[in-house]
C-alpha cells in the first residue's frame, strides 16, 4: 500500500465542478499519457476545461504540470491519448492547420521568453505581423501601445530591449504579447515565480483584469498558493507519477480553491500549507 | 507493501536480465553495448539531421521568409564576416609565399611563385580556410544563438505564436550561408592573391612583370569555378549542421557551449570530407577538359 494512499477515491472519477457547466468544454483531455525516454511523466489524465474557466494547475516540482500545460497547446505530443481544442484533435492537424489553431492561444512563459534580438515593441507586434500580415503599421502601433498600457507599462519601454528591463516588466510584456491577438485560451507558466510579493500581486491582478476584459479561458501553472486562490475558480493538483502506485490517479485534487484547505487527501493539505511531512522518505523510496 | 510493489520487486534487475541473455564475458558485452548504442545514436542523428534539412528545403520551395528577416541574417553572415575573411585571406597568401619561396629560389624558379600561390588559393585554400573560419565565426554563433533560444523557450514562443521556427530561423540562415559564403570565398581568394603578390614582389623582390605573367598563365577559369562551386556546399553544410545543433541544444549554459563546439567540429570535419569528395569529382571533370593538366613550368 502506498504510504500516502488517498482517503478518497481517485479524483479522476470526480464530477466536473459546476463553475461553468452552462458552456461546452474548450479543452478535453482524454486518457493522456506522456513518457520521456521510458520515464512516465503523465498517465491516464482525463479532464475537460470549460469556456471562461480559470484553472490553476498546482503540484510539486517534477509532477508534470508544465508537461501537461505544453501538451494543451501542442508543444508536446502525447504518447497516448488525445487533446481536443474546441472539438479538434490537435495531434491530427497538419503543421499549417496547427499554426492556424495556435492563433487562438496565448502563452505566457515562465521567464517571458521575449526575443532578445527585438525591442519590446517588435516583441509585442510579432504575433500581429506573423498572423495578420495585411495589418497596417499604424494599427500595429496602436494595438501594441494599448496592450502595453493595459499591462501597466510606460510607452518609452517599447524602444528598450528585453535585457534592459526588469523581470516583472518582462513578464508583463509577455502577457501583452500573449493578449495582442485576443486569444480564446491563455496559458500562464509560473507567472509569479521569481517576483517580489508586490509584483506577484500585480501579475495576479493583471490575470484577473484580463479575464474581466476578454472572454478568455485560462490555465495557470503555479507553485504559488496565493496566486491559485486569488485567480482561479478551479484548482487541479498533480502528483509525481513515480511516487504513486499503479492505478492511482495523478490528480489528487480537482475543485474550487476554497476546498483546498479541507481536502480529504493529506498530501493536498500538506502542499497547500507548505509542509514537507514525510516527503523526503517518500522521495527516497521513489528514487530507489 | 502493495501487490504492485511486490511484483516490481520480483522483477530481475536490468543488469541481471542482460547477463541472463548474454553468455559473453562482461567486458566484451559492455564493449558491444557501448558500440551498439553509439552506432544506433549515430544513425538516428543522421536521420534527424536529414529530416531537419528536408523540412528546411520544404519551406524554401513553398514560402521564403520576409525580406527584413533575411536581411538581418545576410548582414550578420556576409558584412560582419568580411574583415576577418579578408584578413585571413591576406595572411594565407603571404604564408604561402614565405613557405614556397626558398624551395623555388633553390631551383631558380621564384618568378613562378604566383602560379603556386594563386592556384592553391583559388582551388583549395581560399574555399576551405574561408569555410573553416566561417564555421567558427558564423556556425558557432548560429548554434549558440539558437541554443540559447531553445533553452530560454524563445523557440517554443515562436511556435505558440503560429510561426514555424524552421521557416523563421533556419531558412534565412541557410540562404545567407549558401549565397554569401561563396562571395566571401571570392574575397578570401582576392585578398590572398594580393597578400601573396605583396610579399613576393614587395618584400622578397621577385620581378613584378614575370610574377604577374606566370600567375595569369597558371590559373584557369576552372580553378576559380571549382573553388566557388565547393564553397556553396561548405556554406550549406555550415548552416544545416549549426542550426541543427542549436535546435537540439541540451539545457543550461553547458548545453549551449557544447552545441556551439559541436557545430564547429562537425562542420569542419564535414567540410574536409566533402572537399575530398568534390575534389575527386572536379579533378575528373578537369582532366576531361584539360587533358594536359596544369602547366606550372
Amino acid at each position: 500500500m502506498n504510504d500516502y494512499e488517498p482517503e478518497t477515491e481517485p479524483t479522476d472519477d470526480l464530477p466536473e465542478p459546476d463553475t461553468a457547466s452552462e458552456s461546452a468544454p474548450l479543452i478535453e483531455v482524454n486518457n493522456l499519457s506522456i513518457d520521456f525516454d521510458g520515464n512516465c511523466i503523465l498517465s491516464g489524465i482525463t479532464r475537460s476545461i470549460t469556456r471562461g474557466q480559470t484553472v490553476a494547475v498546482i503540484g510539486e516540482s517534477g509532477c508534470g504540470k508544465t508537461v501537461f500545460m505544453k501538451t494543451l497547446v501542442a508543444l508536446l505530443t502525447p504518447t497516448t491519448g488525445t487533446v481536443l481544442f474546441d472539438g479538434t484533435d490537435l495531434n491530427q492537424l497538419t503543421p499549417a492547420q496547427l499554426a492556424q489553431v495556435r492563433r487562438r492561444f496565448g502563452f505566457v512563459f515562465q521567464n517571458a521568453a521575449l526575443f532578445d534580438s527585438m525591442n519590446i515593441f517588435d516583441n509585442v507586434a510579432f504575433p500581429i505581423r506573423q498572423n495578420e500580415p495585411s495589418t497596417e503599421e499604424d494599427e500595429v502601433r496602436e494595438r501594441v501601445r494599448n496592450h502595453l498600457i493595459e499591462v501597466g507599462l510606460p510607452e518609452d519601454v517599447a524602444r528598450k530591449y528585453p535585457a534592459e528591463i526588469s523581470g516583472g516588466m518582462q513578464k508583463r510584456v509577455g502577457l501583452a504579447r500573449a493578449l495582442v491577438l485576443k486569444p480564446e485560451l491563455i496559458v500562464y507558466d509560473e507567472p509569479t515565480t521569481g517576483l517580489d510579493p508586490i509584483m506577484s500581486d500585480v501579475i495576479n491582478e493583471l490575470i484577473l483584469n484580463t479575464r474581466r476584459l476578454y472572454p478568455v479561458t485560462s490555465v495557470v501553472v503555479t507553485h504559488d498558493m496565493h496566486t491559485a486562490r486569488k485567480v482561479a475558480d478551479r484548482v487541479m493538483m498533480f502528483y509525481p507519477r513515480r511516487m504513486l502506485d499503479q492505478g492511482q490517479s495523478q490528480i489528487l485534487f480537482d475543485g474550487p480553491p476554497s476546498q483546498l484547505e479541507n481536502a480529504d487527501d493529506r498530501r493536498v493539505r500538506q502542499f497547500v500549507r507548505g509542509e514537507a511531512g514525510d516527503r523526503i522518505r517518500e522521495m527516497s523510496r521513489a528514487t530507489a | 507493501m502493495s501487490s504492485d510493489s511486490t511484483s516490481i520487486d520480483r522483477r530481475p534487475s536490468s543488469g541481471a536480465m542482460d547477463a541472463g541473455r548474454s553468455r559473453l564475458p562482461q567486458p566484451l558485452h559492455a564493449w558491444i553495448m557501448q558500440w551498439g548504442t553509439a552506432i544506433v545514436e549515430g544513425i538516428s542523428s543522421v536521420g534527424d539531421i536529414a529530416y531537419f534539412a528536408y523540412q528546411m528545403f520544404g519551406w524554401m520551395f513553398t514560402r521564403l521568409p520576409r525580406r527584413g528577416t533575411m536581411m538581418v541574417n545576410f548582414y550578420q553572415v556576409g558584412v560582419l564576416s568580411l574583415p576577418v575573411v579578408a584578413l585571413t585571406g591576406t595572411f594565407i597568401g603571404m604564408v604561402l609565399a614565405v613557405q614556397s619561396y626558398y624551395q623555388f629560389q633553390a631551383i631558380g624558379l621564384e618568378s613562378r611563385l604566383g602560379v603556386v600561390i594563386n592556384t592553391s588559393l583559388v582551388r583549395e585554400l581560399g574555399p576551405v580556410l574561408a569555410a573553416t573560419m566561417l564555421a567558427g565565426r558564423v556556425g558557432g554563433a548560429m548554434a549558440a544563438v539558437l541554443g540559447t533560444m531553445r533553452v530560454t523557450e524563445q523557440i517554443d514562443a515562436l511556435t505558440t505564436m503560429g510561426a514555424d521556427p524552421i521557416h523563421y530561423l533556419v531558412v534565412p540562415r541557410f540562404l545567407a550561408c549558401l549565397l554569401l559564403i561563396p562571395a566571401l570565398t571570392v574575397m578570401a581568394d582576392f585578398m590572398g592573391i594580393v597578400g601573396g603578390y605583396f610579399y613576393s614582389v614587395i618584400v622578397l623582390g621577385i620581378d613584378r612583370a614575370a610574377y604577374l605573367h606566370h600567375s595569369r598563365e597558371g590559373v584557369v577559369g576552372f580553378d576559380l569555378f571549382s573553388g566557388i562551386f565547393k564553397s556553396f556546399f561548405f556554406g550549406g553544410i555550415i548552416a544545416v549542421v549549426s542550426c541543427y545543433r542549436g535546435f537540439n541544444c541540451q539545457p543550461g549554459a553547458e548545453g549551449v557551449g557544447k552545441a556551439a563546439t559541436a557545430a564547429f567540429v562537425y562542420s569542419f570535419v564535414l567540410i574536409l570530407a566533402i572537399d575530398l569528395f568534390l575534389n575527386i569529382v572536379l579533378d575528373s571533370i578537369y582532366f576531361m577538359i584539360y587533358p594536359e593538366g596544369t602547366m606550372l613550368f
